[in-house]
């Protein structure tokens, strides 16, 4: 990176650390906290609305909807989750890829399954065997996110499901009694006042998904866990320009500041959530701020 | 007529494809960037080592173009199969095992001892608990012994495990922990045990065309002495 990194043999003290800190490696390093960021970014929403969909169906009076949506959150969340990322994952991708198979190569003979080999025509592979490797990258990073979500959401369904339960009922008849469909109190009514309750479920499962990342791995995106164990190895000389031990607890430690810093932040986001959400509810925490405000 | 000119086109085009079939053809090279001598990632962040200047040259000789990915070392099977990448370069042992799920090309390299390493040369490994990298053909071997067997996902913790006494000894290819020897007082013992069968390419059995195009590739740099220079440059094995 520096001009004076051509020998970093030669160099001592902080311009060696200079050099070393800002190889190609650990610039990928320093790339995989902004994917794990942007992953849990793009996941915590998708989820959440997986959740909804999935809490909503199974509160369902139309039996189908409902057990659909109680089948969803059981057996998800029964299943490990190295599991799911191991098959589920390859078969959500196979099954694009049947379907695209399907379409774009009608007049193939051949059959899909040869053995434990999955093949389709070149034209209905995703993404195409010759498109660049970040093409390749963002698929994985889009399966991931998906798989993430359909995990969790399983999870937050639950929470969400429970919440709904917890509003008062009174507040329900209440609605009733002003004439409110159906509709209008689930709108209006139980899905402004669930929140509250749901809040505390939720902020675990951020918390979960926060340390579930290194999962990523097995779908060969690249996270910090494991830039974090290749860059803190024991490097030899033989291999490297900048042999060192194993410096895995201080990679490691970097981790630790990284994720505890992520949790006093979603601490502190989901505080002052639970202070808005609390507002004019009948709670404890709302009507402390009744009083309050008094 | 249309049918004709339909068809007709449809010639053409796998025309043209039969001719530009290797050409220009990307083929994803799927390793673990994670055993030096064999493939390892450089300081730039890329793969390099033995099995990174092997490939290039094969993709060379075979005319195509070649993408390098990184899989964990454990779902490598399985991603090759679904079709992640074509092919697996990843110092792995041609075994019957693996022969029913994957086929082999001939090895690039010839079957090698492994060997252990220890912190003293007294180990006894039939009384001693030993270290090996999950789904290898040393773990297999040292379960098929009887012996007592942790397994770790990565080589190098099989090598930490030793250090930290978790383990006695750790078993696993001669060439790599060749490059450990001496770190922290890790000797190695004199008993090896021949197991394994060379190493060579991996490619899904629906996949002959192109497993038969590296074999072939591979074959000329057997004949033209390139493949010996290669190991000897990388200290991976023995020569052919």
């Amino acid at each position: 990176m520096f001009s004076y990194c051509t020998d970093p043999s030669t160099l001592e003290g902080f311009s060696w650390l200079s050099c070393y800190l800002t190889t190609g490696k650990h610039m990928g390093f320093y790339a995989s906290f902004l994917t794990v960021i942007v992953l849990l970014l793009i996941t915590a929403p998708v989820a959440l609305m997986f959740g909804f969909a999935g809490a909503a169906a199974a509160r369902s009076r139309f039996l189908p909807l409902s057990l659909l949506g109680k089948t969803y959150t059981a057996i998800v969340r029964g299943v490990p989750d190295i599991a799911f990322f191991m098959f589920f994952v390859i078969a959500l991708d196979q099954a694009f890829e049947y379907l695209r198979h399907k379409v774009k190569c009608p007049d193939w003979s051949e059959p899909i399954r040869q053995g434990s080999d999955f093949v389709v025509c070149t034209q209905a592979k995703l993404p195409l065997s010759t498109s660049p490797q970040w093409m390749h990258e963002a698929y994985g990073f889009s399966l991931a996110v998906l798989t993430f979500a359909i995990v969790f959401g399983a999870f937050a369904a639950n929470v969400l499901y429970g919440a709904m339960r917890a509003v008062p009922r009174a507040q329900l008849e209440t609605a009733e009694a002003y004439g409110m469909n159906q509709r209008q109190t689930f709108w209006r009514i139980l899905v402004p006042q669930m929140w509250i309750y749901a809040l505390p479920g939720l902020s675990n499962l951020w918390m979960i998904l926060v340390k579930a990342t290194p999962l990523l791995f097995l779908l060969g995106v690249e996270d910090i866990v494991y830039w974090a164990k290749e860059l803190g190895g024991l490097k030899t000389a033989r291999f490297t320009e900048y042999p060192h031990g194993n410096w895995h607890a201080i990679y490691f430690f970097a981790l630790l500041v990284f994720y505890l810093m992520l949790t006093s932040i979603s601490e502190r986001v989901f505080k002052r959530i639970s202070r808005r959400l609390s507002h004019g509810q009948a709670t404890a925490a709302g009507e402390a701020q009744r009083k309050a405000a008094q | 007529m249309k049918k004709l000119i339909l068809s007709t086109a449809a010639l053409a085009v796998t025309a043209g494809f039969a001719m530009a079939d290797n050409h220009g053809k990307t083929v994803r090279l799927g390793t673990e960037g994670a055993y030096a001598p064999w493939n390892f990632v450089n300081d730039a962040g890329e793969i390099d080592g033995f099995e990174r200047e092997l490939g290039d040259e094969l993709c060379k000789r075979a005319e195509m173009t070649c993408e390098w990915v990184k899989n964990e070392w454990d779902s490598i099977i399985p991603n090759l199969v679904s079709g992640n990448y074509d092919a697996i370069i990843a110092g792995m042992s041609i075994t019957d095992e693996r022969d029913e799920v994957i086929d082999f090309t001939q090895p690039y390299t010839p079957p090698d001892p492994s060997a252990y390493l220890a912190m003293s040369t007294d180990v006894d490994p039939a009384s001693a608990v030993v270290a090996a990298q999950a789904t290898t053909i040393q773990a297999a071997f040292v379960a098929q012994q009887g012996w007592t067997l942790v397994e770790f996902p990565t080589p190098e913790e099989t090598v930490a495990a030793v250090k930290s006494g978790e383990a006695d000894a750790v078993l696993a290819d001669k060439s790599f922990l060749d490059t450990m020897v001496g770190s922290d007082g890790l000797v190695m013992l004199e008993r090896m045990e021949a197991i394994g069968g060379g190493v060579g390419m991996g490619f899904r059995e629906s996949d002959a065309d192109m497993r038969d195009m590296f074999d072939k590739a591979i074959q000329s740099m057997k004949d033209d002495g390139t493949l010996n220079e290669l190991i000897a440059k990388w200290e991976v094995s023995s020569q052919f």
